[in-house]
């Protein structure tokens, strides 16, 4: 995912002047090609996260579309009054981009497990929050991010994460993604949780239990019509997310269901629980560790049906 | 460049920023009476701007990093054009725009600000992207020197200097008393001039009520060796007002009553001065 967003802000810088790349000192071998391309649209303005989110501010109150990257928790957390009153409040042009999300940095330690932001940056006003699938939704994310006017988060894995689609024309933000049929169960999963959502469904057949998959790559505008669709075609929705289990992707799932009468189905929110990490590991272990194998999670929904 | 009287101005700025604190029993007279002069050089003199064109591309641009003074910049702006006067009225009132901490909402505003340490980086940001595009216009920033404790300040002057952000100006109100209790018992900065000297800016040191002086040091960017420029304002906080100067209290206290009477006659009798 980090070289497809690499790969399509070359495009876009290459398009757009006003296009410019600050890093707080990270990513080395991945963006030094960009500054080597465009000197006057790359900025590595130091390990200073809150300066980085104020020059990004300053520089899109003058025209700039300004895309701030780090990694984990960095420029999110680290300059998080920064990102609500200057970002947001001004509905600055910044695009906040954090490599890393959940545990891809997982035997780095605590400081660089992603697993809050999505529910810490959900909660700000204007923000729209994106965390692709695959590189191909990373791809067309970027490229919602250029054009979207205002403040917008892309978390994004690390890398050598496999592709779910065929390419990126099916990418449209703010719309849930349908990526696999079923009628019993429908799991929703956000951000690198993907394939290993699908690997669940796949296995979930073997129980006779048909689950279907959805992308939900945009976590804020959400899109509550999918949400409710399929609230009615299933007695439950499993939402899937590497990241605390409550105000992410469950908790915006659980939001919408809870306000609508009638039939519907109940939701199973499958994250990480109230406690840090006791141990690090690499992504895969942590996950497996934390019940978000694709094993982990046929285990929850069988257990859930069954009760 | 339209000049105004200055004195005048900053007379204005007092008087209609006590009414407005009294009114709403609002607090930070002090910190507003201490930088009065400052934003009356500034708005008055220094700053290119064309209040009735606010996004005027080579405007000045100013931010206020020390947000919770902006009555003295509503009263600014109100008396430079920028607004109906009878708007200050509305200042920190229910269905107002015109917040206790300022506010971009409000015409010729930049950027809203109120938690501190977050005008210098917008600031430096702004400086830079002007620099880029060859512009000439000017960025300033007013901090008061309590907010020095923040840390993303000290980012932002490092950043500044690196890039040789000349065209950047960061004047300190420097009253040497903030919150609870005087800056040298809280957290000290002296050596404070010489702290932005090795950081690579240009450090002028101006007595922050008197307006040739604060002309001189605001007006002279962009500097030719490159660096961006501080300018230490020696102030009184309270000034104007006896009671008021020199006194901690008046940072949150709010003048109600005979102390309003009387700091407002104060106010009318140094004006007849």
């Amino acid at each position: 995912m980090r070289d497809a967003f690499t790969r399509t802000l070359f495009e876009i810088a290459d398009r757009d002047e006003r296009v410019m790349l600050l890093t707080g000192d990270l990513g080395f071998g991945v963006l030094t090609s960009f500054a080597a391309a465009y000197p006057k649209q790359f900025l590595n303005v130091g390990i200073a996260e809150q300066n980085m989110a104020g020059i990004a501010v300053g520089l899109a109150r003058e025209g700039r579309i300004v895309f701030t990257y780090s990694i984990a928790n960095f420029n999110t957390l680290r300059c998080l009054e920064q990102l609500r009153n200057d970002a947001c409040y001004h509905a600055a042009n910044v695009k906040v981009v954090s490599v890393g999300g959940g545990f891809c940095y997982g035997a780095l330690g605590i400081s660089h497990h992603a697993t809050e932001d999505l529910a810490i940056m959900r909660s700000l006003p204007s923000l729209t929050v994106v965390a692709p699938g695959d590189p191909y939704e990373a791809c067309a994310l970027t490229q919602s991010a250029w054009e979207t006017a205002g403040p917008f988060y892309l978390r994004l894995g690390r890398g050598r994460e496999p592709t779910v689609h065929k390419d990126g024309s099916c990418v449209v933000l703010g719309k849930a993604l349908r990526v696999r049929a079923g009628t019993d169960v429908g799991i929703v999963s956000v951000g690198g949780m993907l394939p290993d959502a699908l690997a669940a469904a796949e296995r979930l057949d073997k129980e006779g239990i048909a689950a279907s998959v959805t992308s939900m790559h945009t976590l804020k505008p959400l899109d509550e019509a999918a949400v409710v669709a399929l609230a009615r075609e299933v007695d439950l929705i499993v939402t899937v997310e590497e990241h605390i289990a409550c105000g992410g992707l469950g908790g915006a799932v659980a939001e919408v269901v809870a306000g609508l009468s009638g039939t519907r189905a109940r939701v199973l929110r499958i994250g990480l629980g109230n406690g840090f990490s006791k141990v690090i590991g690499s992504q895969e272990y942590l996950r497996q560790i934390h019940g978000l194998s694709p094993d982990g999670i046929v285990e929850r929904i069988v257990t859930t049906l069954r009760e | 460049m339209e000049t105004l009287d200055t004195q005048a101005l900053a007379h204005r700025i007092r008087l209609d920023a006590l009414h407005m604190v009294n009114r709403t029993q609002a607090s930070h007279i002090g910190s507003m009476f201490s930088m009065s002069d400052i934003v009356a050089v500034l708005y008055g003199r220094v700053m290119d701007k064309r209040p009735t064109e606010p996004s005027w591309p080579h405007r000045d641009r100013f931010i206020l990093s020390k947000g919770h003074a902006v009555a003295a910049v509503y009263a600014a702006l109100a008396a430079t054009g920028y607004f109906d006067p009878a708007l200050l009225a509305s200042y920190y009132s229910n269905g107002s725009v015109f917040c206790g901490h300022i506010s971009h909402d409000v015409p010729g505003v930049e950027i809203s600000t109120g938690s501190l340490g977050h005008g210098l980086p917008i600031a430096a940001g702004m400086a830079y992207a002007a620099r880029q595009e060859g512009a000439v216009h000017r960025v300033f920033t007013l901090l008061s020197d309590g907010e020095c404790d923040e840390g993303s300040n000290w980012e932002a002057i490092l950043f500044a200097a690196h890039h040789r952000l000349s065209n950047l100006v960061a004047i300190v109100d420097y009253n040497k008393i903030q919150s609870l209790a005087p800056v040298s018992e809280t957290l000290a900065l002296e050596p404070f001039a010489d702290k932005w000297r090795a950081f690579n800016w240009n450090v002028l040191e101006a007595e922050g009520h008197d307006h040739e002086a604060l002309a001189a040091a605001l007006d002279v960017t962009p500097v030719p060796n490159g660096r961006p420029t501080c300018v230490l304002a020696h102030t009184t906080k309270g000034k104007g007002v006896s009671f008021m100067e020199n006194s901690v209290l008046w940072h949150y206290r709010t003048p109600q009553g005979e102390e309003f009477e009387a700091a407002l006659r104060e106010l009318e009798a140094n004006t007849h001065a």
